[in-house]
């Protein structure tokens, strides 16, 4: 009797945690037409950085509630120096080639990433589970959840929220539309695109990071965390379209969904599902399911 | 005139020659692993992630980068191993031509789809099939389950029975691998074959020109996959055991890297690329062994800033100056 409501709930969870982690990856290739394969190896780093910050902390007898304080301190650290070094040390230098040589030189920079995680924390894993027993629980009836899911879905729909007020009503948020529209024509009128796209990688690696900080208390992080989830936040903004943000919000929902009923109702074919919803949205909508259709040029 | 008249010439005189330089090579590759015993390993597993690989090259020169690749090495690896475990076939032969053939039907019914998508769109759907497959194979105890199973060693019909030694294997692979390279260089000169670099520059001049870029991608897309599904089969010989791993998007993205590194000339350049990987595979384990990863991903960028042309562009250059020094 408690499956139902115990999918859905699961579902909507790890929606939030979903989307957490593929905003990041839409924005940046919403932007800057690159799908970043490197998204996993930043969410990796965030969650290291998470871990030996908060492992730090709890070792010394200080106040644990200011580990939730770190673990953002981890994302923001994380993913504004790793951003700023892979945009301006790397990326730069290829932003004349096409979208598929870009994708390979994303997966270049996973593949070195990957390894300078290893070098730098080891094969171990870390366990840095305080935070998130520390906030209790809640139940509805029978079924139990930690309140820490409440800090994910508050991240979740606080950097959806404000990615799209940002974008709406801000002036840099307007000028960065104009230049996801038609880049060249914004550099035409005297916008700083190279500026737009360093800040833009930046702001997507912060996301990364910080879904990989966030993500950190509730598992034993480990050196191939990355692999599974760029994967994952493939398929949301895939099925959403791609650059979209509300599209992203019902991948995830979507992808969420489809998990949780498969985890309750078919455990076989959890991972199936997940990458069978994304084919059939390919299949049926090519460009997703809120990407308008683009004119094929000549 | 003239010079169009003589090109005719020369190119009607280089037609046979590629047989005869998929020959030497072949000849040379077994004459070398026969040499290098300890190396017969390495280069059996480089053989057979080449075959992979030259699948995608034939991908890679009409502009299309697949992700999915491992789903049809995968698929040719299964299906020997399922013929030997349920339906007890050991001959190398039938299973070898089962691994191909179910592979190219795969890569067939998903090639009528694939070939509406283009750039970074036929990437991740391809992506998604090879995750479709590992997500099927992990969760099926009846296909092993994520542990995957051991395949027993072949027979081979002109031999006595019992199983085939290592050495024996080591010909076979290379005798395949000649075989398949020479196909494919005749492959590639048909109208078909050279149409591919055509739609890369201009998808739409092609079809002006009377050509279905959609047939055209559906026939290398299936040939791809054939390739990769022998590759497989010769995979799960030499190795012994198969997993789902072979699915995994990871895999994929090797073979990539094997076909960027080799280059997209011809059909020797991505065996070129696979014994180099797996080259520097082997001494950055022996040198760095935790950061195998990032020699790979470095030599990977460097290939795309200063050598887009792969390995065999060098190989190309000494040839010619050889050739002019002689």
């Amino acid at each position: 009797m408690l499956m139902l409501p115990a999918a859905i709930i699961d579902g909507i969870m790890y929606a939030a945690w979903l989307f957490l982690v593929a905003v990041g990856l839409t924005l940046i290739y919403g932007v800057m037409k690159i799908l970043n394969l490197a998204h996993g190896a930043f969410y990796t780093l965030g969650a290291y950085v998470a871990a030996t910050f908060v492992g730090f902390w709890l070792a010394g007898d200080y106040n644990p509630y200011y580990s939730y304080l770190l673990l953002l301190l981890a994302g923001v650290i994380g993913g504004l120096v790793l951003g700023v070094l892979v945009e301006r040390g790397i990326l730069r230098r290829f932003y004349k080639e096409d979208q598929v040589v870009l994708l390979l030189v994303t997966y270049a920079i996973f593949l070195i990433l990957e390894d300078v995680v290893k070098m730098i924390w080891g094969v171990e894993p870390y366990v840095i589970s305080q935070p998130y027993g520390l906030l209790g629980s809640f139940n509805i009836g029978l079924l139990y959840y930690p309140n820490y899911n409440f800090v994910i879905l508050g991240a979740a729909i606080l950097s959806g929220v404000g990615l799209a007020l940002f974008l709406k009503l801000t002036r840099p948020g307007k000028l960065l539309r104009v230049v996801i529209h038609d880049r060249e024509i914004s550099m035409a009128l005297g916008i700083n695109v190279q500026r737009y796209f360093l800040v833009t990688f930046v702001a997507g690696s912060i996301l990364a990071a910080l879904g990989g900080a966030l993500t950190a208390p509730t598992i034993s992080v480990a050196p191939e965390i990355g692999v599974e989830v760029i994967v994952l936040a493939f398929a949301v903004i895939v099925i959403g379209g791609l650059g979209s943000l509300p599209g992203a919000a019902l991948g995830a929902l979507i992808v969420g969904l489809v998990r949780s009923f498969a985890v309750h109702y078919f455990p076989e074919v959890e991972l199936f599902s997940i990458y069978a919803v994304m084919a059939v949205v390919l299949i049926v909508r090519p460009m997703g399911l809120f990407a308008a259709a683009e004119p094929r040029k000549i | 005139m003239k010079s169009s008249s003589t090109m005719h010439a020369r190119q009607r005189a280089r037609r046979p020659q590629h047989a005869l330089i998929a020959l030497v090579v072949t000849l040379i590759l077994i004459a070398l692993g026969i040499g290098l015993s300890t190396w017969q390993f390495v280069v059996v597993v480089a053989l057979s992630k080449g075959l992979a690989a030259l699948g995608l090259v034939l991908l890679l020169r009409c502009g299309l980068v697949s992700f999915g690749q491992g789903l049809y090495y995968c698929a040719g690896a299964y299906a020997v191993g399922m013929a030997m475990s349920h339906l007890g076939i050991r001959d190398l032969v039938p299973l070898l031509l089962l691994a191909t053939v179910s592979a190219a039907v795969i890569a067939a019914l998903l090639g009528v789809l694939l070939s509406r998508y283009r750039d970074i769109f036929f990437a991740i759907l391809t992506l998604a099939f090879t995750m479709i497959l590992y997500g099927l194979l992990i969760r099926n105890p009846v296909l092993g389950g994520s542990d995957g199973f051991n395949v027993q060693s072949p027979t081979f019909f002109l031999l006595a029975d019992g199983a085939l030694s290592r050495r024996t294997m080591f010909i076979i692979t290379a005798v395949v691998v000649g075989v398949s390279i020479w196909a494919v260089q005749r492959f590639l000169a048909t109208p078909m074959g050279r149409l591919g670099p055509a739609m890369k520059d201009n998808e739409i001049r092609v079809e002006y020109l009377g050509a279905s870029a959609r047939r055209n991608i559906f026939w290398n897309y299936t040939l791809a996959g054939a390739l990769a599904g022998l590759g497989g089969g010769l995979t799960s010989f030499s190795i012994g055991h198969i997993d789902p791993d072979l699915a995994f998007w990871t895999t994929s993205g090797e073979f990539l890297f094997i076909a960027i590194l080799g280059g997209t000339r011809n059909a020797y350049a991505p065996f070129l690329g696979a014994i180099a990987l797996e080259l520097i595979r082997s001494l950055a384990f022996q040198y760095v062994p935790n950061s195998w990863q990032i020699v790979i991903g470095v030599s990977m960028l460097v290939i795309i800033i200063f050598l887009p042309g792969g390995l065999i562009s060098i190989a190309r250059l000494w040839l010619r100056s050889a050739a002019r020094g002689a």
